[in-house]
C-alpha cells in the first residue's frame, strides 16, 4: 500500500497547494514534495523485487484490485515496482522538490496554481512508472499532458501558446497512434488473455498467444502494432524526425518546467519503449534492429549538430537532449545486458544532468534576462558558484568519468559494440560515439563565450551571486550526479537484474 | 424490500417529480406573493434530488431487474419499470437537479421564476415517464409532455428576441416532427393492430414469416418505423432533424440549453433504445426487410461528422456546444446502430451508449452551465470574449477545462471510458467502420474543445477592463458547475458499477 500512499500524497498535496494563498504556496509545495521523496527512499530501502515485472519476475510493492471489465477482460488498479521502474520513481521524487525550489525566483504570478500543477504532474508521473495495467498506465500517461499544457501555456515565454498547443497536439496524436497499436495487439490475443495487465499480455505474446484478427496474420499485426507504438513513443522521446515540438516547448517553458520536461517526461517515452516495444515484442524489435539503430544514430548526430547551430543556451541544452536520447534508443535496440541496462541507467543519469543544465541556465537567466550566447560574457566573474556548477554539469554531459553520464554512456557502448542482435554493431557504436565529440564542441564553445573572459552584459542593474535557494538545488544535483558516477551499482545492479529477462526474450540467430 | 410495497410505488421517482412540479404551481397560483426565488429553487432541487435518491435506491435494490422477478408492469401493461427505465430516470433527475440549482442564480431577477421550475419539473416528469413507457400511446403522450414545457422554456426570456425566435423555431419543427411521429405510430398500428411494444413485435414476427399471409403489411410497417425513427432523430437532435438544435440551444437561456441538450436528448434515446428493441426486434425487422439498424448506422456516422465539422467553425461558444451536442448524439446512436441479429454483443454496445449518455449528462450540462455563468456575468458569447477568464474565475474555468477534455474523450476523465466502451462495443459486434468514424471524429473534436480551454487559460483578456464584468460570485451556479466537474472526474474510477448496470439493463432488452 506504500505506492498508493505515495501517489495519494502527491495528489492531496496538489489539492492543498492549489487552495493555499500565493504567498507561501512555493514553500508549502516544497515541504510537501519532500514526503514522496522520503517515501521513495523508503521504497528503495525495502525493495525486494527481482527480475523484470513484465516477464514474470517478483514485483515489489504489488497491489492488484479489480476496477472494471471490458469485453470479458478485466481492468485493474495494478501497480508495482521492479528494477527498471524504481530508479525512475526515485528520480521523479528527487527532481520535483528541486524543480520547485528553482521556481521560487522566476515564478511570480498565480503561484498556488503553478505549484499545484507541478505536484499534480508528479502524482501522474509516479503513476506512469508504477502502473502495470494498460488502462491505468494510459490514464496516468495522458493525465501528465494536461498539467504540462497549462504549465507551458500560462507561465511560459513569449510564444508560450504556440509551444503549449504544439506540445499538446503532437503528444496527443502520438498517444492515439500508440493506443490503436496496443489495442490491435489485444484484439489479436483474443481469449488467451483475461485482463489488461501488462505482465499477462507480455507473457501471452511470448507464449505465442497472438492469433489472426479480421483475417490479418499474427506476425503482421505484431509488426504493425510495434510500428504504431514505436512512432507513438518516438514523439515523446523524441527521436528525429519527431523532435520539433521539444525545442519550442523547452524554450518557452519556465525553468522548473523544463527541468521536469527534460528530466522526467522524456523518460516516459524511453521507459514505454522499453516496456512495450522491446519487452513485449522483442522479435519485431530485433527484426527491425538496423533501421531503429540507424534512427538512433541519426538522432545522436543530428541532435548534436542542431545544438551546435544554436545561439540560445536553452535551445542548446534542449537539442542535446535529443542527442542523448539517441544513445538510450541505441542501448535498447542492441539487446544486451549492458545495452538495455545502460539505456535505463542513462535515463536516470540524463534526467539528473539535463535537469542540472536547465536549472543552471535558468539561474543565469534570472540574473541576466537573456539566454543568447552573444549577449553576455564572463559570467564567471559575477556568479562564480553557479557558473562552477554549470561547468561541472556540462562536463557531465560530455561524459567525464566519475560522473553519471559517463557511466551510462559507457555501459551503452560496452553493450552495443559486440551486440549479437544488431548487425554492424561496431559501426553503429562508433558513429554514435562520434556524437560525444560534437557535444564537447558546442558545450565548450558556448561556455567559452558566455562564462569566461572579461564580464560583459548591458544591464542597468548590478548582477551578483544567485540566492541560496537557487544554488542549493544545483549543488544537490551535482552531488547526486557524482555519487551515481562513482558508484553506479547503487542503481545498476537492480536495473541489470530487470534487464536480463528482456535480453533473454529475444532469439538471436548465430 | 420494495416489492413488498404496492406495485405503483415503482413509479416513485416519476411521481416525486410530478408532485414537486404541481406543488410549485399550486403555491405560485394560490399565493403568488409569498414565493421567493430561493424557496422555490430549494423545493424543486429537493424534489429532483429525492427523485434521484429513489431511483438510485431502486437500482441498488434491483427493482424491476431480472434478479427480483423481472420488470414491473403497471396500468394494463402500459408502463414497464425496469433497470433501463430507472437508469435513464437517474440521468434525467441528475440533470434536472443541476439545472434547477443553477437556475436559482441565472433567473435571480426574473419576475416569475416559479414557472420555470415547475415547467422544468413537468418536462422531467415526461422524460421519466417516457423511460418506462411500454406502449406507443404512452410514448407519444409522454413525448408531448416533454415537448410542450420545453417550447415554453426555450422562449422563457420573453423580452429577449433571440429566446422568442428560438422558441418559435423549436415549436414549429417540433410540431411537425410530432405529427410525423404520430403518423408513424398509426401506420405501425395499422400494420400490426397493437400499440403495446411486445405485441407489435409478435405481429412483426408474423409479418416477417408471412404467417396468415400478412407479409404484404411489411411495407406499411416499414414506413411507420421510418417515421418513428424521424421522431427520435428530432428529439435526439440527429441528422436530418437537427436544424432546430443550434438555434434553440443558442437562443434559449443557458440552463434551458443544458436541460435540452442533456436530458431531453437522453429522453429521445430512451425511446430509440426501448421502442426499437422491444417493438421492432432486430431479427424480425431484418426478416421483414425493415433494416432500421442500417438506417441508424448511416444517421450515426452522418450526425457525428456533421456535428463535429460544424462545431469546428463556430465563433460562439454556446453554438459550438450546440453542434458538439449534435456530434454526441451521433456517438450515442452507435448504441442502436451497431446491433446484430444474433445479439451476442448487443447488450454491451447499447449499455455503453447508456453509460455515455450518463457521463454526457454531467459533462455537457456542466459546460452549458458554465456558459450560463458567463451570461450571468455578461462577458459576451464568442471565444474571444472568454479570453483570460481563468485569471478571475479559476475554479469555474478549471471545471470548464474538465468538461471540454472529457467531451473530447481524453483521459483522465470519464468521457474517455464512455467513448472507449462505446467504440469497443461496436468493434466487438462487427461494426469496425462505425468505431473508426467515431474515433476520427473524436480526434477532430479535440480541436474545438481545446479552443475553449485555450481562450480561458492561455489567452490574455481582450482589454484590461474586460474582466471587470466578473463582479458577482453566483454561489448556486458555482456549486452546480463544480459538482458536475467532480462527477465527471469521479465517474472514471467509479465507471465499473455504471457500465455494469447499463449493460445488464440493456441486455434485458434482447
Amino acid at each position: 500500500m506504500i505506492l498508493e500512499a505515495l501517489i495519494a500524497v502527491a495528489f492531496a498535496s496538489a489539492l492543498v497547494v492549489l487552495l493555499s494563498p500565493n504567498e507561501w504556496a512555493g514553500r508549502l509545495a516544497f515541504a510537501l514534495s519532500l514526503i514522496p521523496f522520503l517515501g521513495s527512499l523508503y521504497l528503495w530501502s525495502g525493495f525486494d523485487g527481482s527480475g523484470n515485472a513484465l516477464t514474470g519476475g517478483d514485483i515489489a510493492y504489488q497491489t492488484q484490485i479489480e476496477w472494471l471489465e471490458v469485453g470479458g477482460r478485466s481492468v485493474s488498479w495494478f501497480v508495482g515496482l521492479d528494477g527498471i521502474s524504481l530508479p525512475l520513481v526515485v528520480l521523479t521524487t528527487f527532481l520535483v522538490p528541486l524543480a520547485i525550489l528553482s521556481a521560487w525566483t522566476p515564478i511570480d504570478s498565480r503561484q498556488s496554481q503553478f505549484y499545484g500543477l507541478m505536484l499534480f504532474m508528479e502524482a501522474n508521473l509516479l503513476g506512469v512508472f508504477t502502473a502495470l495495467d494498460f488502462f491505468l498506465w494510459f490514464v496516468f500517461w495522458e493525465a501528465v499532458l494536461v498539467p504540462m499544457y497549462f504549465l507551458i501555456g500560462i507561465w511560459g515565454g513569449p510564444r508560450r501558446k504556440y509551444a503549449a498547443i504544439k506540445f499538446f497536439v503532437y503528444t496527443n496524436a502520438a498517444s492515439l497512434l500508440m493506443f490503436i497499436g496496443f489495442m490491435s495487439l489485444t484484439f489479436a490475443l483474443g481469449d488467451s488473455v483475461s485482463s489488461f495487465a501488462l505482465p499477462e499480455i507480455t507473457q501471452a505474446i511470448a507464449g505465442g498467444g497472438l492469433g489472426t484478427w479480421f483475417g490479418i496474420a499474427p506476425g503482421t499485426i505484431a509488426t504493425v502494432a510495434f510500428l504504431a507504438m514505436f512512432l507513438g513513443f518516438a514523439v515523446k522521446v523524441p527521436i528525429v524526425p519527431f523532435h520539433t515540438w521539444l525545442p519550442d516547448a523547452h524554450v518557452e517553458a519556465p525553468t522548473p518546467v523544463s527541468v521536469l520536461l527534460a528530466g522526467v517526461l522524456l523518460k516516459m517515452g524511453t521507459y514505454a519503449l522499453l516496456r512495450f516495444n522491446f519487452t513485449m515484442l522483442p522479435d519485431q524489435a530485433s527484426a527491425l534492429a538496423i533501421p531503429i539503430a540507424a534512427i538512433a544514430v541519426v538522432s545522436v548526430i543530428y541532435g548534436a549538430m542542431l545544438a551546435l547551430a544554436q545561439k540560445d543556451l536553452k535551445r542548446i541544452v534542449a537539442y542535446s537532449s535529443v542527442s542523448s536520447m539517441g544513445y538510450v534508443i541505441l542501448g535498447l535496440v542492441v539487446f544486451t545486458e549492458y545495452g538495455v541496462g545502460g539505456a535505463t541507467f542513462q535515463m536516470v543519469a540524463h534526467g539528473l544532468i539535463s535537469g542540472l543544465m536547465f536549472m543552471a541556465v535558468g539561474v543565469v537567466y534570472n540574473a541576466t534576462h537573456t539566454r543568447m550566447v552573444g549577449d553576455m560574457a564572463g559570467m564567471a566573474d559575477r556568479m562564480p558558484v553557479t557558473v562552477g556548477i554549470l561547468v561541472a554539469g556540462a562536463f557531465g554531459y560530455m561524459g567525464l568519468p566519475l560522473m553519471a553520464g559517463f557511466a551510462g554512456e559507457f555501459f551503452i557502448f560496452v553493450g552495443s559494440f559486440s551486440a549479437p542482435a544488431l548487425p554492424y554493431a561496431p559501426l553503429f557504436t562508433a558513429l554514435a560515439m562520434f556524437g560525444i565529440v560534437i557535444v564537447a564542441g558546442y558545450l565548450l564553445s558556448a561556455m567559452q563565450s558566455t562564462l569566461f573572459g572579461p564580464f560583459e552584459l548591458a544591464t542597468d542593474y548590478e548582477i551578483g551571486p544567485a540566492p541560496f535557494h537557487d544554488v542549493a538545488p544545483l549543488a544537490v544535483l551535482l552531488v547526486a550526479i557524482i555519487v551515481l558516477g562513482v558508484a553506479p551499482d547503487i542503481f545498476f545492479e537492480m536495473i541489470r537484474d530487470a534487464a536480463v529477462p528482456v535480453v533473454e526474450g529475444v532469439s538471436v540467430d548465430g | 424490500m420494495v416489492n413488498a410495497l404496492p406495485q405503483v410505488t415503482a413509479l416513485l421517482p416519476v411521481l416525486l417529480l410530478a408532485f414537486t412540479g404541481l406543488a410549485l404551481l399550486l403555491v405560485d397560483t394560490v399565493s403568488p406573493d409569498t414565493r421567493s426565488n430561493t424557496s422555490v429553487a430549494v423545493v424543486s432541487a429537493l424534489g429532483a434530488l429525492s427523485s434521484l435518491a429513489a431511483t438510485v435506491w431502486f437500482v441498488a435494490s434491483g427493482t424491476g431487474s431480472g434478479d427480483t422477478g423481472g420488470a414491473i408492469l403497471l396500468f394494463a401493461d402500459a408502463i414497464k419499470v425496469d433497470t433501463l427505465g430507472l437508469f435513464f430516470t437517474a440521468i434525467f433527475a441528475s440533470v434536472t437537479s443541476l439545472v434547477v440549482v443553477a437556475a436559482h442564480d441565472y433567473f435571480h431577477d426574473h419576475p416569475n421564476p416559479a414557472t420555470f421550475y415547475s415547467l422544468t419539473l413537468f418536462a422531467a416528469t415526461g422524460m421519466s415517464l417516457l423511460a418506462v413507457a411500454n406502449s406507443l400511446a404512452v410514448v407519444f403522450v409522454a413525448l408531448e409532455m416533454v415537448s410542450l414545457p420545453s417550447y415554453v422554456l426555450v422562449a422563457f426570456l420573453k423580452q429577449n428576441r433571440g429566446s422568442v425566435e428560438a422558441g418559435l423555431k423549436y415549436f414549429l419543427v417540433g410540431a411537425l416532427s410530432s405529427a410525423i411521429f404520430l403518423f408513424g405510430i398509426s401506420l405501425v398500428y395499422a400494420a400490426t393492430g397493437s400499440l403495446m411494444l411486445g405485441d407489435v413485435a409478435g405481429v412483426l414476427g408474423d409479418i416477417a414469416s408471412d404467417t396468415d399471409g400478412i407479409g404484404s403489411r411489411s411495407g406499411i410497417a416499414g414506413l411507420g418505423v421510418v417515421m418513428i425513427l424521424g421522431g427520435v432523430a428530432f428529439k435526439t437532435a440527429s441528422v436530418p432533424f437537427h436544424f432546430w438544435a443550434p438555434e434553440a440551444y443558442e437562443g434559449a437561456p443557458a440552463p434551458v440549453s443544458a436541460f435540452l441538450s442533456s436530458a431531453s436528448k437522453a429522453a429521445g434515446f430512451v425511446v430509440a433504445f426501448r421502442v426499437f428493441t422491444e417493438a421492432f426486434p432486430v431479427g424480425a425487422s431484418l426478416s421483414a426487410d425493415i433494416n432500421w439498424v442500417l438506417a441508424f448506422g448511416v444517421l450515426a456516422a452522418v450526425t457525428m461528422t456533421l456535428g463535429n465539422f460544424a462545431a469546428a467553425v463556430q465563433e460562439e461558444v454556446k453554438r459550438m456546444l450546440a453542434y458538439s451536442s449534435i456530434g454526441h448524439a451521433g456517438y450515442a446512436l452507435i448504441g442502436v446502430a451497431a446491433l446484430s441479429a444474433d445479439g451476442s454483443g448487443n447488450g454491451a454496445v447499447m449499455g455503453a451508449a447508456m453509460a455515455h449518455l450518463l457521463v454526457y449528462g454531467f459533462m455537457n450540462t456542466g459546460a452549458f452551465l458554465f456558459v450560463a455563468m458567463a451570461e450571468r456575468w455578461g462577458v459576451g458569447r464568442t471565444f474571444e470574449d472568454y479570453a483570460g477568464l481563468a485569471e478571475r474565475a479559476p475554479v469555474a474555468s478549471a471545471a470548464m477545462a474538465v468538461f471540454m477534455f472529457s467531451l473530447a474523450g481524453l483521459p483522465p476523465f470519464a468521457g474517455f471510458f464512455s467513448k472507449y466502451f462505446l467504440f469497443m462495443g461496436a468493434i466487438d459486434n462487427g461494426f469496425l467502420w462505425l468505431a473508426a468514424v467515431g474515433a476520427v471524429n473524436s480526434v477532430i473534436s479535440l480541436y474545438y474543445y481545446s479552443r475553449v480551454v485555450k481562450a480561458l487559460w492561455l489567452d490574455d483578456p481582450a482589454s484590461s477592463t474586460a474582466l471587470d464584468a466578473i463582479d458577482v460570485r453566483p454561489t448556486a451556479l458555482y456549486a452546480a458547475v463544480v459538482f458536475a466537474a467532480v462527477a465527471t472526474v469521479l465517474l472514471l474510477p467509479g465507471f465499473g458499477p455504471v457500465i455494469e448496470t447499463a449493460e445488464a439493463a440493456a441486455s434485458a432488452l434482447f
